[in-house]
């Protein structure tokens, strides 16, 4: 049951998307979420639309894992599309009854605002969450915040935090698996009842969880410890993130499209 | 027919992603019932995907299972009363817990069952005594107990719920000698007197062949041998495909046999083992008496 969730989960793979340095990738991120956010005439939609696509294609995910996430979301789509139905005023009116109006314009704009999140969802899923793993991904945001640490940010020991929470999430899952299926096997009911009768059935699964995190948590630091870790200070890493001549060219489309975007917006055609 | 008995058992794991895994592949295996059946295989060769299915936790991807002739998996929201006939203790089951004594956690199984007053208090006290728990630890909270002891509160609290078929998946890991003998030793004599099943998975083959009466051989998902202990150990280089090996004291037999000191290798256990060597020693002192 808990092995579904794969919101947001590392899918490894050998495509161009996963060799690009982390670092660029959370900064082409946001230019194409800069990108997709601005564009507002069809034709600058369309071209996001197009490299949304050509980068699933290009990170070589299943199209079904993405679809079947994508699905997860289902219900902010309707509620954001359903939203702009009904109160969106433009100029023709297609269906009235009392005060519910619908405008065509409502409609168009509605099926832009979906259109537009599954845009962002898909290209944060395989540009960063799928593509990159945890540890990258820290250690990118680590180098990116490193000029904080000027101002006394403890930059260093956010980015370590980050690692052991990400790090051990599949490790508790796991682990309530684990202790769901014991329990179970002691003939414990999760699955019917009330609210009340459901929240206590939690407690046997809540105080072992508690009890194996708490345990952990003093043998990592132990270990830690140990191994004479002592934060930040005059570290060095084991593998140096290296950016290559094709990250740059990478990151330089990805800002000429953002450009683009902003640029057919003010004198491309409106339709 | 009785006992538990599972047909053509396949499990896959993430179907249709990279992390795709056949954990089972086409299994029969019947369990039969009032005898001890020790399951034993290498890591990662579906010993613990086996035990969750045989309780109905985990649902096979093709296959029945079968507890006295019916299909678990007939009335899917009646599985809750197959849990509670195939009691099953899973790996470092210490870390279960949750009550705050020990009484209570034991009586937590039998109480979901619908077991009250009398017959709770007696089904804890005699699956207690049983794992080797003295009265007045039942009223201490398990977290001030060594993880040995914890382990026989987590053992008993199964136990507690009388099963028809008690699986235990590694109930000795990680436990000293003593240990060991203590809680599988009190386990065997609950099982005599209740006249049940009980399934032990272990890769420790001394264990297995010590307690066994029927042995089952796992090896990659699949049933790689399956028979009586001297079945099983006669065909030792059967084990080795599966990276297993013979009992220690079998191997010693093997090797006196060779060098012609002993004429058999049929010796599973360290004391069959002892008694054998003290007649043979016996005899040849005997023999030696004769040609002086």
């Amino acid at each position: 049951m808990l092995k579904d969730i794969t919101l947001g989960q590392f899918f490894p793979g050998n495509s161009l998307l996963h060799k690009t340095d982390a670092r660029f990738k959370i900064l082409i991120l946001l230019a194409l979420i800069i990108g997709i956010i601005a564009a507002d005439s069809s034709f600058s939609f369309l071209l996001m639309g197009v490299v949304t696509v050509t980068l699933v294609l290009v990170s070589k995910i299943p199209i079904k894992i993405i679809l079947k996430n994508l699905r997860m979301l289902l219900f902010i789509f309707i509620f954001t599309a359903v939203l702009n139905v009904f109160f969106y005023e433009g100029e023709t009116l297609l269906w009235h009854r009392s005060f519910i109006e619908i405008y065509k314009e409502g409609l168009i704009y509605a099926l832009f605002m979906i259109l537009r999140l599954a845009c962002l969802v898909c290209s944060s899923f395989v540009v960063l969450t799928y593509t990159t793993s945890p540890l990258d991904m820290t250690d990118a945001i680590e180098r990116l915040l490193s000029p904080l640490k000027k101002i006394k940010v403890p930059v260093h020991e956010f980015a370590m935090m980050m690692t052991i929470a990400l790090r051990f999430i599949p490790t508790l899952i796991e682990e309530t698996d684990k202790i769901m299926s014991a329990q179970k096997a002691r003939g414990a009911d999760m699955e019917s009842g009330g609210l009340i009768k459901r929240a206590k059935a939690l407690i046997p699964i809540l105080i072992p969880l508690f009890v194996s995190s708490f345990r952990r948590a003093d043998e990592l630091a132990e270990a830690m410890e140990c191994r004479c870790y002592r934060g930040g200070e005059g570290r060095t890493k084991m593998k140096q993130i290296k950016s290559c001549f094709r990250d740059y060219a990478f990151l330089t489309v990805t800002v000429g499209i953002c450009v683009a975007v902003f640029f057919i917006n003010r004198y491309g055609v409106r339709v | 027919m009785s006992g538990i008995e599972v047909k053509n058992i396949s499990v896959v794991y993430g179907e249709g992603t990279p992390f795709e895994k056949k954990a089972l592949d086409n299994v029969n295996i019947n369990f039969g019932s009032d005898r001890v059946v020790g399951i034993i295989g290498h890591t990662g060769s579906g010993k613990s995907t086996l035990a969750m299915l045989l309780n109905g936790l985990n649902k096979p991807t093709e296959g029945q299972i079968f507890l006295d002739g019916a299909d678990i998996w007939e009335k899917p929201k009646e599985i809750n009363k197959v849990r509670f006939r195939v009691g099953l203790v899973f790996q470092y089951p210490e870390y279960q817990l949750f009550e705050d004594t020990v009484y209570k956690d034991i009586a937590f199984g039998p109480k979901n069952m619908g077991m009250e007053g009398e017959e709770l208090d007696r089904a804890v006290r005699q699956a207690a005594r049983f794992c080797g728990i003295e009265d007045e630890q039942l009223k201490k909270s398990p977290f001030e107990l060594s993880g040995g002891q914890r382990r026989r509160v987590a053992i008993a609290g199964v136990a507690a719920m009388t099963p028809e078929v008690l699986v235990l998946d590694e109930p000795a890991a990680g436990l000293d000698p003593a240990g060991r003998e203590e809680i599988i030793g009190g386990l065997l004599e609950l099982r005599k007197s209740q006249k049940s099943t009980m399934i032990i998975i272990s890769h420790s083959m001394e264990d297995i062949a010590k307690y066994s009466d029927y042995i089952v051989v796992l090896d990659k998902g699949r049933v790689h041998m399956q028979g009586t202990p001297a079945e099983i150990f006669r065909d030792a280089e059967k084990l080795f495909e599966a990276s297993l090996d013979l009992p220690q004291v079998t191997k010693l037999f093997v090797e006196l046999t060779k060098r012609s000191l002993a004429e058999n290798t049929e010796v599973y256990t360290v004391e069959a083992g002892v008694k054998r060597i003290t007649e043979l020693l016996k005899n040849k002192t005997d023999s030696g008496d004769t040609d002086a």
